[in-house]
């Protein structure tokens, strides 16, 4: 543990292996990120947790720590890039979270109020999205999928089921559910996967459940999203 | 079709005014006077331009969403909608009767937005009329006017909604938009801390209340030609019922009578609300307008509401109210009372009512028990109905069997007084408008006659007891005669 790196301007330790990212959560610094997940392989897609390194943009979840590194993170550019960022998830998918039950506990939500995001700054693309309500246990809400694709790695390389993929490419990607019939009543999905407990946002819900927590005791109303950063 | 002054003979004939918008009306409403030559007045309608969908964009939904998601469609009274959604829905998951706890809770929360709901209403937006005149110093007619010439009324009346505020945030988590109810039950208790931090207040609560109620009894009874008759039309009413014909704002059965006070019906479930009441579409207005199907369209409107309430039930189950209940119905002298200005003085008889019962669920340790939640066999479809603080409000929805819903219709309560609204400013419109120069005083008549119903489209624009208003006078080739505005 003799080896270390700069993280705006504070020494960070490392072990060989370890990400930036994992390198910082352990040293209590939060490095926002959405697709990351600390049981699964990175990802590498959401671009939050993107920091600069020796002055170049770098994902700080896929990049090996090493020593003499100078890493800028929570500066004024990255985190309006970020900002930016959060802004287009919201307005590419819908989020409403006044009416949402994964409101307090959502990930993308948290990390909006972390980053000060106080409008959707861009168009609204208000896409139609129907919910998959076919399985008696749960309900799949596409209209909040963020595209992190947790899930997908869960159900694959945990569950090993590949109840989920994402299709399509580019601005079309979506998140699918691999069945014929397109439905999660027609897969072997069940309360015991893991992929039934990774969504970071409001997609894989249990049903009937919605808002059972009241307000004060959910996950973000208790501390907020940088306050778990030894998760990472 | 034949409402007076609803529709003219020959409207291309006439000069049209219009205030627009209306406003301290939740989202967007207008009223229209069309007047001949002789500034003699030959048709007025108050039109709600709104367009909300809310119906339309809950289907689709899972259900236990729908109690959230409904409440945005108000700021000032979201707990009705709240909690009709979830009485409805408390159907769908088989929980006929919810745990003394839950109703109790539910109840608190209620009678909490009724206190402070009314508060507002009364203290913010009508006193400045009651207190200075209706055509009283524009600059004065507001909220900071009442402060400077009434320090102490003005006070209560925000402590008084801070406190109906605090009951629903300990409650539903939050002040406004909470999520206290779900369907089958209620998402928390109260702390012991919580309880003893409102027990603190609301005994000068209760005390404040009856003032209240004595302060509108004496500016209504100071003026009874005026407060006897301005804006009056006779109609039915109707509300719910609690137990043995008590006034209760959270559950009960649908009574109504005519307007001597005569039985429509009573003891009816509601359920079955689609029996008994009918909705028209008229073509000027985004609002409907509901009536009773055994009286049609025409004899069958009706109003709810304060004014409906307070004369509908047998008695009120809490000392002080009952007795300016009974104030109330010996002033009316022995049948119903139809000014709309009386509806002020039996809301601030209710808020005495929420105030009392507040008190007693205070007092009831089930406030505090842990035992929350009933389930039961899942059902289809449910009707929940509330009387909110503007008046009855019908929530019903249908649910498939994948938990997702497909039907959802909802009667607020201001559309249920959207014909009484209609005659009101006819009245008013007929009696202070006819032959005379558009005024501000005059545009404030208007509102004060809409006012009196507290119309549940008053979320968006509650500012400083101020509607802002445009009026134009418009002679018959279209030309601008006259015009008035107040931003």
């Amino acid at each position: 543990m003799s080896q270390s790196f700069v993280l705006d301007g504070k020494g960070i330790p490392f072990e060989d292996g370890q990400t930036i990212l994992q390198a910082a959560g352990n040293a209590g610094v939060f490095i926002p990120h959405l697709c990351f997940h600390p049981e699964f392989k990175p990802h590498g897609s959401c671009k939050l947790c993107t920091v600069k390194v020796n002055g170049r943009h770098t994902a700080s979840c896929t990049m090996r720590a090493m020593p003499g590194m100078v890493v800028e993170s929570n500066t004024e550019e990255l985190n309006g890039e970020r900002r930016a960022l959060t802004q287009m998830l919201f307005v590419e998918g819908n989020h409403f979270c006044p009416s949402c039950e994964k409101s307090g506990n959502c990930q993308l939500q948290a990390t909006a109020y972390h980053l000060g995001m106080m409008s959707p700054h861009f168009d609204h693309f208000f896409p139609n999205r129907a919910v998959d309500a076919s399985h008696p246990e749960f309900l799949l809400d596409f209209n909040r999928c963020i595209l992190c694709s947790l899930c997908v790695r869960a159900s694959r390389d945990v569950d090993g089921k590949n109840v989920f993929a994402l299709s399509g490419r580019g601005i079309k990607t979506h998140l699918i559910v691999n069945a014929k019939s397109g439905r999660l009543a027609d897969t072997d999905f069940s309360l015991a996967d893991k992929a039934a407990s990774v969504c970071p946002v409001g997609v894989i819900l249990r049903k009937r459940q919605g808002f059972a927590v009241p307000i004060g005791e959910r996950r973000f109303d208790k501390a907020p999203i940088e306050a778990s950063a030894k998760e990472a | 079709m034949s409402f007076q002054l609803e529709t003219a003979a020959h409207p291309e004939r006439l000069r049209r005014v219009a205030i627009d918008p209306v406003s301290r009306v939740e989202g967007h409403g207008k009223v229209t006077i069309l007047l001949d030559n002789q500034n003699k007045v030959h048709q007025v309608r108050l039109h709600i331009v709104e367009f909300r969908g809310f119906e339309k964009f809950i289907q689709g939904r899972p259900y236990w969403e729908v109690p959230v998601m409904v409440q945005r469609l108000c700021g000032i009274c979201p707990v009705s909608h709240h909690l009709a959604a979830s009485k409805a829905l408390d159907l769908v998951v088989g929980a006929k009767k919810l745990t003394p706890a839950a109703e109790k809770l539910r109840r608190l929360m209620h009678y909490g937005q009724m206190l402070q709901s009314h508060a507002l209403h009364f203290f913010h937006l009508c006193s400045p009329d009651l207190l200075f005149g209706f055509d009283s110093d524009v600059t004065r007619r507001n909220i900071v006017g009442v402060a400077a010439a009434h320090p102490e009324t003005a006070k209560r009346g925000v402590l008084l909604r801070k406190f109906g505020q605090e009951v629903i945030r300990v409650t539903a988590g939050k002040r406004v938009h909470g999520t206290g109810a779900v369907p089958g039950g209620v998402n928390k208790s109260l702390t012991i801390a919580e309880r003893d931090e409102l027990l603190k207040e609301i005994y000068h609560i209760v005390q404040w209340s009856r003032e209240a109620v004595h302060l509108i009894q004496k500016v209504h009874m100071q003026d009874p030609g005026l407060y006897n008759s301005f804006g009056i039309f006779r109609s039915n009413f109707m509300s719910i019922v609690g137990n043995n014909g008590d006034l209760d704002f959270y559950h009960g059965s649908l009574r109504a009578r005519d307007d001597n006070g005569t039985l429509i019906f009573d003891g009816v479930d509601y359920q079955q609300y689609a029996k008994y009441i009918e909705e028209e579409v008229r073509p000027w207005s985004y609002m409907k307008f509901p009536f009773f199907r055994a009286l049609g369209r025409e004899k069958g409107w009706y109003k709810v509401g304060p004014l409906a309430r307070v004369q509908n039930c047998n008695q009120i189950s809490t000392p002080f109210a009952e007795h300016e209940r009974k104030e109330f119905v010996d002033y009316a002298g022995g049948s119903p009372m139809h000014a709309p200005l009386a509806y002020h003085w039996t809301r601030m008889i209710e808020m005495l009512h929420a105030a009392e019962v507040i008190k007693e669920l205070l007092h009831d340790p089930d406030i505090l028990s842990n035992d929350l939640m009933v389930h039961g066999e899942r059902q289809m479809e449910g009707v929940g109905v509330i009387e909110a603080p503007r008046g009855t409000l019908f929530h019903h929805y249908q649910v498939d069997e994948n938990d997702v819903v497909t039907m959802a219709n909802l009667i607020v309560s201001t559309t249920n007084n959207n014909q009484a609204m209609n005659e009101a400013i006819r009245h008013v419109a007929r009696r202070y408008l006819n032959g005379r120069e558009v005024t501000e005083g005059l545009l404030n008549h208007i509102e004060v006659a809409i006012r009196a119903f507290d119309p549940c489209l008053s979320c968006a624009t509650h500012a400083l007891g101020k509607m802002p208003l445009e009026v134009e006078l418009v002679d018959a080739e279209g030309g601008l005669v006259h015009a008035l505005s107040r931003s």
